[in-house]
């Protein structure tokens, strides 16, 4: 079949995990003390900083009676991949993720509280190694829920591609730069886990109907998997807050 | 429960260089888990399903240095090397580490292959372990450490941890495994570790009860740094060829051997118009055909010329030496300027291409000496010493050699013996040797291949029937050559109760093709399988399938009076030939009669035939008229090409006589429908799938291809305008002698030599005016019109079906890159699988002229610098009549040949006798001798042979280029009349 083979014959992808398995998932909370919440995530090798203000009054330009306005800003460092590269500050690219993730965190967002008011979520990729976009989403739902912000359900987000063994096509979890280079589909999933709702998808390449299904479920049990990992996250970080606060090591 | 690789979690760092020249430093994540098994039925501790138990509990050993139960386990050369060794069925239970399968496959595909076809082997028993992801077996590379040296490491390593594991609990069985390396620091090393090791010679030498294992052995390899007894100064290591290329130094290119002279060769290389020369052992230094090598070009002073002469190989063994080769070269320096060549000498190889050969072994004159010269069948590689103990058994047979060395210090490469093919003459052996020369995959099909076949016993099912548009009632017939089994295509035409606007009448035409698809299913092993042969190949009186035979000869084949799948094509058609509209549907159809070519042409001559079949026909026959008036209205070329058939005893299929074939009008009757199919086809798939729809095209010939064909044909009087198809064809029909018929069919013949190679490629390979089909004239074209025998047409069948949703579509459709990886191996396939029917027809003819000898009359193709180019136009037979320089005076402005006044040029009309030379085994061939024009010390003078030269008849076909690479050959089997036994 096209591309190289991302499976071996013994069902192992080229990092040693087996389709269904996450990266190494490393995350703390309240990383910093001048916002009002923050986090850091690693999946894998892709490292994330997110940063959460607010809520705060909405700049009068903003300003919405509905709900509270959600204002993301992605960005990566130049360190972020192997090839250093100048990103300028709102890139096309980096409009485009601060878009997706704002429509993902808001729907996880209890916003019909805050009218009139605004929350800033800054998120910056130290280094990317493949899922940038979901360990953004990830590291901002920790961040939102260090800030205290009221969330419907944790938002989490994970990729899912495809590959063949055999004659069989196998859906492989969070799929890693060297996967992704491959050339192969790559769908992205945002979703809200517990209550069962998909805030965002986003497919990178053209996908056959067939394959949709095995791809898709996977993506979602992705996500449960991670929103587990999330939550452990948040009790270990909330049980250490009581006994010593304010010691922060990353 | 979270599925996270957690069991550790490690990173792999390396450096690597971009194309714009940085360094990278790249991280990679590297999961070390502790879920993976070893494989062993003898282990009570890994959690194995009973499927994953690879290797035996109690291993028997074949090898009498190691008299305990153990596994093996192997480096990575030794696989690299001694892959014919493991090929055998002797070796089981052995261990293939992740190690040594990746940098297999990163050093050698084909054998990358090979290992896994072995390790897929169930009954082989060899177990592919994960060392580099087990947290007991993974190594880290230590800092300044080699990689070799950390993956010998690693390959000890998990020797180590096998026979930790299989001891510790192994209840009373004492295992052992056993690490095969010829590397002797690796041996000491692993002895220091306490691991048990041998080299692969000893342990093969030392096995019982398998004779022919020791002459696959591939011999030791001298280092080329050892100058010990060198005959050849020593190639350049890499790093000196990559420093030397980069600063201009030296060359890269491909070697060819001369086909003449084994002395010498020559090289393409960019920035050289002319081939590089290369000549004597030194200046070739043990380059073989087709390896990739750095070359050095010498001061233009030193420039030779090609020599002139045909040089072999002694033919016996003269030992370990390089004769004095000054004499044999060419080393006039007087030579016009004009002959000389850009000479160099080969200072290193970049990359081997060596693959398997077959010849015959010529056994030493030493009684019991193993040591013996091979003689491969392709004259452009070098004879090969190999070792066995069997020369008396295999003098007598065809042998296949691999080759492994050719160390500085033998003047011969060296190789081992790898499999005997049949004895010498016999026509299996033979047709094997054409197989394996031409790259044809024919092994039998696979387990798993078969296993994707229906059932014997397998009927139509009722709900496909519903899918599918009913045409069993429509009066179908199939029109094929004589002996055909595998007929893919089937015509029905029938007039329509309206008329069109204009008041002409109206036609319904139907083109139905085998529906192969329906079970060749994408991703199968059948499908991989087809998708790798590409092609069926014709040889004479065999057939090499791209499917099994139960789909080629059976449930596809659309034969007569059974309900066969179809896929249809159906126009409706005025009766001027003029298309109205097009449909594409599957179909069931029922064909009424499988007939012949000539069957059907009496059906449409007997005019007291009135059925349905017989009127059908006749339209068929009319419309086709029309339409192949409006192609070459067009433009497209009529190109001749003289095809020989044989009609072969059905019980010992030999030749029993060889004929030009015949050409009627049915012939070009399907041939013009299918044409219509094949366009109606390419225009639907390339709209829908403009980035990879599968097409055909034909590239135009450049004008330098036709020079000496014009010269020939103004000799003759004619002025031909090859400046456009249109023109060509224009031309071509006007270039006519009344008083020799012929004439025009050998115009047409020659000019299909001018043409390039009709190829596929995928539609978003090119720009949409390079789609254009020269030799038909039309913009664009496919191959839809024979699944059975053709991979192309499958892909097309599923592009078309997806095209109206008739079948599910699937992923590999849409996919770009391996849309033009499959052209290539198509192309490939096609190209070889022609040579290989050439190979056969060859064959044929000998074995026909060995015990005869012919008077014929002939006809001059071209005139070359020593031979004339000779067709026998009643048997399609050509060859060169070669002409000695000593009686001959070689015009090259007019390419003429004279003596003595007799002037001999291209469509000269000769007589020339026919005889087989058999001198050399290998190398038979036939031999034209010149009858008449008597040119006294020349021609072959025989009073009783007198024959009249009589103008031959238009009996050789005439085709359109197109179908020039893929035309179906029949294999036609006649019986002697005698009675078969049972
Ligand atoms: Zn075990």
């Amino acid at each position: 079949m096209p591309g190289p083979e991302l499976l071996s014959s013994q069902g192992l992808r080229l990092d040693g995990r087996r389709p269904d398995e996450l990266r190494r998932i490393r995350c703390k909370l309240g990383v910093f003390t001048q916002p009002d919440g923050s986090a850091y995530l690693e999946q894998g090798n892709t490292k994330v900083l997110a940063a959460v203000y607010g809520p705060h009054q909405a700049a009068k330009s903003k300003l919405s009676t509905e709900g509270v306005v959600v204002n993301c800003q992605y960005s990566m460092a130049t360190f972020s991949t192997s090839e250093r590269k100048n990103r300028p500050r709102g890139d096309r690219k980096s409009q485009e993720m601060s878009l997706h993730l704002r429509q993902a965190l808001s729907a996880a967002i209890k916003t019909e509280l805050y009218p009139r008011s605004q929350i800033d979520i800054y998120v910056e990729v130290l280094q990317a190694d493949g899922g940038a976009y979901c360990a953004s989403v990830n590291a901002a739902t920790l961040a939102l829920i260090d800030a205290g912000v009221p969330l419907k359900a944790y938002a989490c987000a994970c990729t899912s591609s495809v590959a063949w063994r055999g004659n069989h096509p196998e859906a492989l979890l969070d799929v890693g730069h060297v996967e992704e280079a491959a050339g192969g589909v790559c769908l992205t999933v945002a979703a809200l886990p517990s209550v069962d709702s998909i805030a965002l998808l986003e497919m990178s390449h053209r996908l056959h109907m067939d394959y949709f299904e095995v791809v898709m479920s996977r993506a979602m049990q992705g996500c449960k998997d991670i929103e587990i990992i999330l939550d452990k996250a948040v009790r270990e970080h909330l049980a250490e807050g009581w006994t010593k606060p304010d010691v922060i090591t990353i | 429960m979270t599925r996270l690789a957690t069991n550790t979690w490690t990173t792999k760092t390396f450096l690597t260089k971009t194309k714009r020249g940085n360094i990278l430093k790249i991280v990679r994540e590297h999961y070390l888990r502790d879920d993976l098994l070893c494989g062993s039925a003898a282990c009570n501790v890994c959690p194995h399903k009973n499927d994953e138990l690879v290797l035996d509990s109690t291993p028997d050993s074949i090898c009498a240095l190691f008299d305990y139960n153990h596994y093996l386990i192997l480096d990575t050369n030794v696989v690299l090397h001694q892959i014919d060794i493991l090929e055998d069925d002797a070796l089981k239970n052995v261990i293939i580490l992740q190690t040594v399968l990746e940098e297999v496959k990163h050093q050698n595909t084909a054998i990358f292959q090979r290992l896994l076809e072995i390790v897929g082997n169930k009954k082989r028993k060899f177990y592919s372990f994960v060392n580099e992801h087990h947290k007991d077996t993974y190594v880290e590379r230590k800092p300044g450490e080699k990689a070799n040296d950390r993956n010998d490491r690693a390959i000890r390593k998990a020797a180590k941890w096998y026979s930790g594991h299989l001891s510790k609990k192994g209840a009373g069985q004492f295992l052992q495994v056993v690490l095969l390396t010829d590397d002797e620091t690796n041996r000491k090393l692993a002895q220091e570790e306490s691991i048990v090791c041998c080299s692969v010679k000893d342990y093969i030498e030392n096995t019982n009860g398998f004779p022919g294992l020791i002459d696959k052995l591939s011999k030791n390899v001298m280092p080329e740094s050892s100058s010990k007894d060198a005959l050849y100064p020593p190639h350049l290591t890499p790093s000196q060829i990559h420093t030397g290329i980069r600063n201009g130094k030296l060359h890269q290119g491909t070697f060819y051997a001369s086909r003449d002279n084994f002395l010498e060769g020559s090289a393409t290389i960019s920035g050289y118009e002319k081939q590089i020369l290369l000549q004597g052992h030194i200046g070739i230094n043990r380059a073989i055909d087709g390896d990739i090598v750095a070359i050095e070009i010498f001061p233009e002073e030193e420039w030779r010329k090609p020599s002139d002469i045909v040089l072999e190989d002694k033919a016996d063994d003269p030992g370990d030496f390089l004769e004095e080769e000054s004499i044999l070269l060419n080393n006039a320096k007087s030579a016009a300027s004009a002959d000389i060549s850009p000479t160099g000498k080969v200072v290193g190889i970049i990359k081997r291409k060596w693959r398997q050969y077959c010849g015959i072994l010529m056994p030493s004159k030493f009684p019991g000496a193993t040591r013996h010269l091979f003689t491969p069948a392709e004259k452009r590689i070098p004879r090969v010493r190999i070792e066995t103990r069997q020369s008396d058994l295999l003098a007598s047979q065809r042998i296949l050699v691999a080759l492994d060395s050719w160390p500085r210090n033998s003047r011969y490469p060296l190789g081992h013996f790898v499999r005997a093919l049949g004895p010498i003459g016999d026509k299996d052996a033979e047709n094997e040797v054409i197989l394996l020369e031409h790259d044809v995959p024919h092994a039998r099909f696979s387990e798993a291949v078969l296993a994707c076949l229906p059932p014997d016993n397998w009927t139509i099912p009722d709900e496909e029937i519903k899918k599918r548009v009913d045409l069993r009632s429509i009066c179908v017939c199939s029109v094929d050559p004589p002996g055909c089994t595998d007929i893919d295509d089937a015509l029905h035409a029938r007039p329509l109760a309206d008329t069109t606007t204009d008041g002409l009448k109206k036609y319904e035409v139907g083109v139905h093709i085998a529906d192969v698809t329906y079970f060749v299913r994408p991703n199968t092993a059948l499908d991989k399988e087809a998708a790798s042969r590409s092609t069926t190949v014709y040889l004479v009186g065999k057939r090499i399938d791209m499917v099994p035979d139960l789909l080629s000869s059976n449930l596809c084949s659309l034969r007569g009076g059974e309900e066969r799948f179809a896929f249809s094509c159906v126009w409706e058609i005025d009766e001027n030939a003029n298309v109205l509209n097009t449909k594409f549907h599957k179909s069931i159809i029922k064909s009424r009669e499988a007939m012949t070519y000539e069957q059907a042409q009496i059906a449409i001559d007997d005019s007291s035939r009135k059925d349905e079949i017989a009127s059908s026909l006749r339209t068929l026959n009319a419309l086709a008229k029309k339409l192949k008036q409006k192609r070459l209205d067009n433009g497209a070329l009529l190109l001749a090409s003289p095809e020989i058939r044989f009609e072969v005893d059905s019980e010992t299929h030999e030749p029993m006589e060889v004929q030009a074939k015949r050409i009627l009008d049915t012939n070009s009757m399907v041939e013009e429908f299918m044409l219509l199919a094949n366009v109606s086809v390419a225009q639907h798939i390339a709209a829908e799938f403009p980035q990879s729809a599968l097409l055909r095209r034909h590239p135009a010939p450049p004008p330098a291809n036709f020079t000496t064909f014009l010269k020939a044909a103004s000799q003759q009087g004619f002025e031909l305008d090859v400046s456009t198809n249109k023109s060509f064809s224009k031309s071509l029909n006007e270039a006519v002698i009344p008083s020799r018929p012929f004439f025009n069919t050998l115009l047409r013949i020659m000019a299909t030599r001018c043409m390039q190679q009709a190829v596929y490629f995928s539609s978003g390979t090119l720009a949409q005016e390079d789609f254009y089909h020269y030799g038909l004239a039309c913009p664009i074209y496919t191959h839809f019109t024979s699944p059975i025998r053709r991979y192309a047409d499958v892909i097309v069948h599923r592009l078309l079906a997806s095209c109206i949703g008739a079948d599910a579509t699937h992923a590999s459709i849409l996919d770009t890159k391996y849309a033009v990886s499959l052209c290539e191996n198509l192309n490939y396939r096609h190209r070889q699988a022609q040579y290989a029917g050439r190979a056969s027809v060859a064959l044929n003819t000998h074995i026909l002229f060995k015990d005869r000898v012919e008077v014929e009359p002939a006809v001059v193709l071209s005139v070359k610098r020593n031979a004339l180019q000779v067709l026998i136009p009643k048997y399609g037979l050509e060859g060169p009549l070669y002409l000695p320089s000593d009686k001959f005076v070689y015009n090259e402005e007019e390419h003429v040949q004279i003596c003595n006044g007799v002037v001999l040029k291209t469509f000269d009309e000769i007589v020339v006798r026919l005889s087989l030379d058999s001198t050399n085994l290998q190398h038979r061939k036939l031999v034209f001798q010149l009858v008449k024009p008597i040119i006294p010390g020349f021609s072959y003078e025989d009073r009783e042979m007198d024959v009249e030269l009589v103008e031959q008849p238009d009996v050789i076909e005439v085709v359109d280029i197109t179908d020039l690479t893929s035309k179906k050959r029949n294999v036609q089997t006649k019986s002697k009349k005698k009675k078969t036994k049972k």
